[in-house]
């Protein structure tokens, strides 16, 4: 497998190309450091709905073109907005690689932002922001992190709050897709079957036009220490009751990280840190301290861990659903009981092995396709910086028991975590 | 490099002696191995009165063989990050999991050991079936899955084995026995019933010797062959789930289609694709959310199967908007039906299935995925190199018959779960 080529063209925008001749496909990402960490209150939301509107058509591409014009290839394409990040993707043929890069850069510069298309996709937004609330698992998460955080902008959702989405406007999406989207805010990335050096010609001839844009600096509120147990309690209809535990998590470039995602391979089984892919589906986790602790004595049907690399210090979650008529007190009593086992003697020498070597083999299994290396060289270049991704493997190696138990003890306290229930009530 | 699928895949399918298939696909994506076992023991193969048992055998198979405990097992998965996932349709149960190249042949070890003697402890199956009652009741308060579980029963009547519920119901659960697991397992788990399908960082020969070794001196015999019965006339039936405290109502909205078998299938794949799939999910898409701005979801699915499988439309809507979109969705039925599609439609849509197929086979996953299918239907393990042919052959004539079979609005069923009549609406 290649090394990944970098590469800054004169305007600043970062280049990113790793050939990879395993299958006659192209990958092309466009990756913008603005997510909905860096959004102000009454305009929660606005990163995300700037994504869609990026798909309705730019001066060369009319909205009624922009579908077919990947299609023509076998194409797919997508984009996703999180905290920290906005990215477009598309994987076709390979033939594809110049349109690709002709769309990217006529979204980068070149968005419409028609009127009538921003309300239109209000609505949209809306329905997609309802469809999210049917699930009550997704419902104490909003509840859960919004409580966890009292400065930070991680702490609303990054679809926005309902009342922002109702009221902002065309104006305000156009501005903040022209301050954001500029060369020296973004990193073009490249994988597959293709040649470097004409994925480099292909990126000047299509972005080398496009003004630098403005430099920008992150400048986010600092979240002040807490200083007690936050709860929340959502009871509504439904059928099954849920349990979400919030810690602060380090960011990616904490020395906590790493021992952090070996601790929570321990407990609830290593995902890898793919977030296009890795947290689909069930990890390995049969022989985890709280699969075993939780599922196997029939408090839970399932548990699953959450810790994510990101820019600044976002959440470690822990989220349970209590088996049918197990009370979520008692489900709580037993996550307690092994959170403070953790926290008083870590894991086993056994446990951060098993870990290791499960965390090794996944960070191989979410690396299987162009489309997954392309996102994990673009996300780690956005979200942390240049070299990250390179000493993974080894930062996971280089792992002890004792900083995974050092983290365990200051990291999982009690006085420091938001606790959620979702307790169902029979409809009246 | 080696194994490149730059110019299409290139299988090797052997038949083991005592009627396994394996069939392996060497490729440089990574050192890894996408391993998969596909028996035909799915749900039509349950007792009548035992609706969910082949779903549900899929929690319990791998907690405890003749010779290795439930422990021993997560021993070998765990340990090597690899987790086991256990799926079941209509006809299929399939065992597929991802390890590393250098662990292949104890995973394959363990793999083969679960599929062949499980004991089905009785602990296990007390804590796996308090765990499938949850999962049904949390299904039960989605509406996605209400909406979807009762169109099913509206195609095709909820005694068929297409139209049951996969994971049965609570009532069916709670009386699932041991016996009921070894009866299932002793009828349809068998070398004959067996595809092997191995993807990966692997020489095909030395895939199929350790496959070979797994299975060695395994000889049952299946029973229990079945039919699928003959579907009934679509009744044309909408019904509504109330679900008065969901914020969206889900709709799913179809039709029985057509047998995977049938010589028209490449013709039906591409009108569904222009009705639901092109872009951002065909002409519903562009009307209920591109141009309403209805719904983040609308866009149909065509899965047939040995019998006529089902066309499905599925979308979420604000509950205000529930007629709206169905009437939008009868109406762009009714058009495709009546109408047929443009020239250009035709055009994009068959150069884009085309042109998507090497993207169809882009992990191992998918490229085992894949070879099932190839394996089940028997398309021939050049099928997709012969495809591009195949769909370049379909013409619009083809495309517009496919459309004036199914598409028929008064046809169709329908069920919305969600606060639907709550809100006066609809």
């Amino acid at each position: 497998m290649g090394k990944v080529r970098t590469a800054r063209l004169d305007n600043g925008l970062t280049v990113l190309i790793k050939e990879l001749h395993t299958a006659p496909l192209v990958s092309v990402w466009c990756w913008y450091r603005v997510g909905s960490g860096d959004e102000q209150p009454g305009r929660t939301g606005v990163s995300h709905w700037v994504e869609h509107m990026n798909f309705k058509g730019t001066v060369r591409i009319p909205r009624d073109e922009m579908k077919g014009i990947v299609e023509k290839f076998g194409g797919t394409w997508n984009g996703y907005t999180w905290i920290d990040q906005t990215t477009y993707l598309e994987t076709a043929g390979k033939d594809a690689l110049d349109t690709l890069l002709f769309i990217e850069a006529e979204r980068m510069a070149n968005g419409l932002y028609e009127p009538a298309e921003c309300e239109s996709e209000r609505t949209v937004i809306i329905s997609e922001l309802q469809g999210g609330e049917n699930d009550p698992d997704q419902l104490l998460d909003t509840e859960v992190t919004a409580s966890a955080f009292r400065a930070h902008p991680y702490r609303h959702p990054t679809i926005g709050w309902i009342d922002d989405l109702r009221s902002m406007t065309r104006d305000d999406l156009y501005g903040h897709y022209r301050r954001h989207y500029v060369p020296t805010n973004a990193t073009l990335v490249v994988v597959g079957a293709v040649d470097a050096e004409t994925v480099l010609r292909g990126a000047e001839k299509h972005f080398g036009s496009i003004a630098p844009g403005v430099p920008l600096v992150r400048a986010r509120a600092h979240e002040p220490r807490q200083l007690g147990e936050r709860r929340v309690r959502i009871e509504r209809e439904g059928t099954t009751a849920y349990l979400k535990y919030a810690w602060h998590a380090p960011s990616a470039t904490d020395a906590d990280f790493f021992p952090m995602l070996v601790l929570d391979a321990g407990l609830t089984g290593a995902k890898g840190m793919n977030l296009w892919t890795s947290f689909r589906g069930v990890p390995p986790q049969r022989k985890a301290r709280l699969y075993g602790a939780l599922v196997e004595r029939g408090l839970a049907s399932a548990v699953s861990g959450s810790l994510i690399a990101t820019a600044e210090p976002f959440l470690y979650n822990v989220s349970l659903t209590a088996m049918e008529g197990v009370p979520l007190a008692s489900l709580e009593d037993a996550t307690d009981a092994e959170i403070a086992r953790v926290r008083s003697s870590g894991l086993t020498d056994a446990e951060v092995a098993r870990a290791k070597r499960q965390l090794r083999a996944r960070l191989v299994f979410e690396n299987d396709s162009v489309t997954n290396v392309a996102h994990q060289v673009g996300y780690f270049e956005t979200v942390v910086g240049p070299g990250y991704l390179d000493a993974v493997a080894d930062r996971v190696r280089a792992v002890t028991a004792e900083q995974v138990a050092d983290v365990a003890a200051r990291r999982l306290g009690s006085d420091t975590r938001t606790v959620g229930w979702f307790k169902p009530v029979a409809r009246t | 490099m080696t194994a490149t699928v730059e110019g299409g895949l290139s299988p090797v399918r052997r038949l083991l002696d005592n009627g396994v298939v394996v069939i392996a696909q060497e490729t440089a994506f990574s050192p890894a191995v996408t391993i998969s076992l596909a028996f035909r023991a799915g749900s039509l193969y349950e007792p009548a009165d035992r609706t969910g048992l082949a779903w549900f055998l899929g929690r319990v198979i791998d907690r405890g063989t003749t010779t290795r405990p439930a422990d021993a097992i997560a021993d070998g998965f765990d340990d090597r990050g690899v987790a086991l996932k256990v799926s079941t349709n209509r006809h299929l149960t399939t065992m597929s999991c991802t390890c590393l190249s250098e662990d292949f042949g104890d995973v394959l070890g363990v793999l083969a050991d679960v599929a062949r003697d499980p004991v089905f402890p009785h602990e296990e199956i007390d804590k796996r079936r308090a765990e499938t009652i949850t999962v049904i009741r949390q299904d039960q308060d989605n509406p996605g899955v209400r909406a979807a579980e009762a169109l099913q029963a509206l195609l095709y009547g909820d005694a068929h084995p297409y139209g049951r519920p996969a994971k049965g119901r609570i009532a069916t659960v709670e009386r699932f026995t041991r016996e009921d697991l070894l009866a299932h397992h002793a009828a349809r788990f068998a070398p004959s019933t067996l595809t092997v399908v191995v993807a990966g960082d692997i020489r095909p020969a030395e895939a199929a010797k350790q496959i070979e070794a797994a299975f060695d001196g395994w000889h049952t015999a299946p029973s229990g062959e079945r039919d699928v019965p003959p579907v009934p006339r679509a009744s044309g039936t909408r019904i509504a789930i109330e679900m008065p405290d969901k914020s969206q109502s889900d709709i799913a909205y179809g039709f029985t289609s057509i047998s995977r078998f049938d010589p028209a299938y490449c013709a039906h794949w591409m009108m569904n694709t222009i009705l639901g799939q092109f872009g951002l999910g065909g002409r519903l898409a562009e009307n209920i959310r591109e141009r309403q701005g209805m719904a983040y979801y609308a866009f149909s699915s065509f899965d047939p199967s040995v019998g006529p499988g089902p066309l499905v439309i599925r979308a979420g809507v604000d509950p205000a908007n529930v007629a709206r979109a169905l009437d939008a969705i009868d109406a762009e039925v009714a058009a495709l039906g009546r109408d047929g599609a443009t020239e250009r439609e035709f055009l994009e849509t068959r150069q884009f299935l085309i042109g998507s197929i090497p993207r169809m086979l882009e992990n191992n996953a998918s490229i085992a995925l894949f070879l099932h299918a190839v394996e089940f239907f028997g398309l021939g393990l050049d099928y997709d190199r012969r495809l591009p042919g195949l769909l370049g052959a379909v013409t619009i004539a083809d495309v517009n018959a496919a459309a004036a079979s199914v598409l028929d609005p008064s046809r169709a069923c329908a069920a919305v779960a969600g606060p639907t009549f709550a809100r006066g609406d609809a």
